[in-house]
């Protein structure tokens, strides 16, 4: 297959309210599409401009916007602190992040006791242990690209190293619940997760209280081992937490990454992702609810670096309430070396009240022909007052309404969290975010 | 029996244009038990008496009463309105994402009769009703009105007053776009639904061919906001040979 028969542009499709865009395409030469809508009250002034579809094919260069111009490959990288500037909103990757929300997050000091973190380990783990900075693999995968990152990496002495080792299959997850003890309390931690040479291990990170909290989430993925991490964000209404993951997947090893995003004032999760040899496999899952005034933004890369591996990225959020914001950009890079490449990446947005809005960037970069297939899709509908109006004719409450088609919406990906408990809450939370809005 | 009585039924609709005028006096009394049928050219205000029944927001009522079993309509809610027994066949039923038509009948029938109905002759309810309707079993689990085409569409309308049971029922151009096979298994399940029960039919139509294959007891001429002449099934004979125009001449 050729570079031809996928398609392969950058686009945006920015919604407030009223507006439904869709940005898809499908393999087999679909011509670049872009579609935007702002048909908002505010669609002017708020928030950043709409940027225009960039190309970037081997043969046509980095064509389109400024923004896209650079590759995703060439971030820096670096524990320097002092090497990354402070985030400001020129800079691609936080121009759509309220800065001035997340501001106390970029200031380089001492961590407070701002999470109390309890681990549970399952039968067949290794011992508790810890890793110093520059104890590998500490910092073998995870380097810093921005400054919030940096200075948690700086500043946690110790990192929890929690690992599956080689040729064990460990039936219950490993648990790290993180308790925010305080709005006002800020915290840094880094978190290592390893699952050694043909290994499988669950990983459950749960964050619920309040603080303003950065993370670091390193992930070893071994050699033929399978790694899940889920990522619940389950924070209360004022907490900040800016959390990067990064992943290196090993030779045949498979990783399956979900995040939850439900609470919290303003959350910020970058996921990235790395094959360093063939045969690896990437999932990428996540699944936000965005209220009134909540910001929630994920990002993720996924880097295909090495030939034959897969990835597939599939993130669904809905909004409701005046200011409830999303973001979601999904940046995937097939390198020259990457033959065989098959990826997808979908993301969907429900906007179920006005006064909402989603931002929804997928960005696709290929510098290989050889691939098996690229694709994304990215849409925004409007929850619209015509289903409504269908399902009460047949009888069924407004609430109840909403409610079905929500859970609908969900569902399918709630369907793939391998842990039960997981998948009850999901399902419990999203009742719970309907009827707040619903008094 | 059931009663359903409009009288001088005035609504309006927002334009960008301004307030249009749209409903200007409707009188129609509905027995349960008969098939009226209302014919009328494109653009007469068909929909729109249909719409303002079910009490779509978009219409604005502006003068004029119904009521169903003496009961006030326009005082109740949309789902109120289906729960007292209304129901309304759209013509152009709307898609709902990521809700299945399985949990769709479940629900809608749960929220009507105010109780989950007994699963195992539900299960059994669902699949006769179907079955009548030539719709695959597979159908029960997409989406609702999802990728489905013009007649499954119109079909799944049928399907819902099947298990429903309304006692008033208001099909909006269910006939139109379909092909003479479907409209005969369309058709059919209205037939079905009138020997089964006492419901009350106002069968919108912008064609005679439907009249073939269900009777009308009475035939209305919609044209421009309201019935313009009013007779027994041979008035539609009439219109089939002569079309609308000396109605349409008449109105302006
Ligand atoms: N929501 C609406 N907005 C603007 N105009 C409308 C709306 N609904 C109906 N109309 C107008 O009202 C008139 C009657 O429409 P409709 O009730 O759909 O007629 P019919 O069903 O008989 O074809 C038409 O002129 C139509 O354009
Ligand atoms: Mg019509």
């Amino acid at each position: 297959m050729t570079s031809s028969d996928v398609y392969d542009e950058t686009s945006i499709a920015t919604v407030e309210d009223p507006a439904s865009a869709d940005v898809a395409g499908n393999a087999a030469g679909a011509a670049p599409v872009a579609a935007q809508g702002t048909l908002g009250r505010e669609a002017a002034g708020s928030g950043p401009e709409l940027e225009d579809e960039a190309l970037a094919l081997p043969d046509q260069g980095g064509q389109g916007s400024s923004h896209a111009a650079a590759s995703r490959a060439d971030r820096l990288r670096s524990f320097e602190r002092g090497d990354h500037s402070t985030p400001s909103s020129k800079i691609e990757e936080w121009r759509f992040t309220p800065l001035r929300r997340f501001a106390p997050l970029f200031e380089d000091v001492a961590g407070e006791a701002a999470v109390e973190v309890t681990v549970s380990r399952p039968e067949g783990a290794a011992a508790e242990s810890t890793l110093g900075a520059g104890e590998a693999p500490r910092g073998t995968v995870l380097v810093p690209e921005d400054l919030p990152t940096a200075i948690a990496s700086a500043r946690t002495e110790q990192a929890l190293h929690l690992v599956a080792p080689k040729n064990t299959e460990l039936a219950e997850p490993f648990r790290v619940q993180s308790v925010g003890q305080g709005a006002e309390l800020r915290g840094h931690g880094h978190v290592v997760l390893e699952t050694q040479e043909s290994s499988a291990a669950t990983f459950v990170l749960n964050h619920t209280g309040s603080a303003q909290y950065v993370q670091n989430v390193e992930m070893v993925v071994g050699d033929n081992s399978q790694m899940t991490v889920i990522t619940l964000q389950d924070w209360d209404d004022d907490a900040l937490h800016i959390a990067t993951h990064h992943a290196r997947v090993g030779r045949d090893a498979k990783l399956k990454h979900i995040a939850v995003s439900l609470g919290g004032s303003a959350v910020r999760v970058n996921t990235i992702g790395e094959f360093s040899a063939p045969g690896g496999e990437i999932e990428d899952l996540g699944l936000y609810f965005s209220d009134e005034n909540q910001f929630l933004e994920h990002r993720l890369f996924v880097d295909h670096a090495a030939p034959n591996c897969t990835s597939n990225v599939a993130y669904k959020g809905a909004l409701q309430g005046q200011k409830a914001r999303s973001v979601w950009v999904g940046d995937v890079l097939i390198r020259k070396a990457a033959e065989g490449t098959n990826t997808y990446e979908l993301n969907r947005n429900l906007v179920l009240t006005e006064g909402a809005r989603a931002d929804s960037v997928p960005n696709l970069e290929i510098e290989t022909g050889e691939i098996e297939g690229a694709g994304h899709a990215a849409a925004t509908g409007r929850f619209d007052d015509e289903q409504l109006f269908y399902l009460r004719a047949r009888g069924i409450p407004e609430q109840e309404a909403r409610r079905l088609v929500v859970r609908g919406f969900f569902a399918e990906l709630i369907q793939q969290i391998d842990v039960p408990e997981i998948r009850e809450h999901l399902f419990a939370s999203i009742e719970t975010e309907l009827a707040r809005s619903m008094n | 029996m059931s009663v359903l009585e409009i009288k001088n039924l005035h609504a309006t609709v927002e334009t960008p244009e301004g307030t249009k005028q749209i409903l200007k006096g409707v009188d129609l009394t509905i027995r349960g038990g008969e098939t009226h049928a209302i014919m009328g050219p494109n653009g007469s205000g068909k929909s729109t008496l249909a719409y303002a029944l079910a009490g779509h927001p978009k219409y604005e009522i502006t003068e004029g009463s119904v009521t169903l079993d003496g009961e006030d309509v326009l005082e109740m809610s949309v789902d109120e309105r289906a729960r007292a027994g209304l129901f309304l066949a759209m013509q152009y039923p709307v898609e709902v994402p990521g809700v299945t038509v399985s949990n769709f009948l479940r629900t809608a029938k749960t929220a009507i009769d105010g109780e989950a109905p007994s699963l195992r002759t539900w299960v059994k309810d669902v699949k006769g009703a179907m079955d009548d309707l030539r719709m695959d079993p597979a159908f029960a689990e997409r989406n609702v009105n999802e990728g489905f085409s013009g007649g499954e569409k119109k079909r799944h309308e049928i399907l819902q007053m099947q298990l429903i049971k309304p006692s008033m029922a208001i099909l909006d151009e269910t006939d139109s776009g379909l092909d003479v096979d479907a409209l005969r298994i369309v058709s059919d399940g209205v037939n079905r639904a009138k020997e089964n029960t006492d419901v009350g039919i106002m069968l919108i139509t912008h064609y005679t061919r439907i009249l073939r294959y269900v009777k009308p007891d009475f035939v209305h001429v919609f044209v421009n906001g309201r019935i313009a002449e009013q007779g027994g099934p041979e008035l539609a004979e009439q219109l089939e040979s002569e079309g609308y125009d000396r109605f349409l001449a008449a109105a302006n």
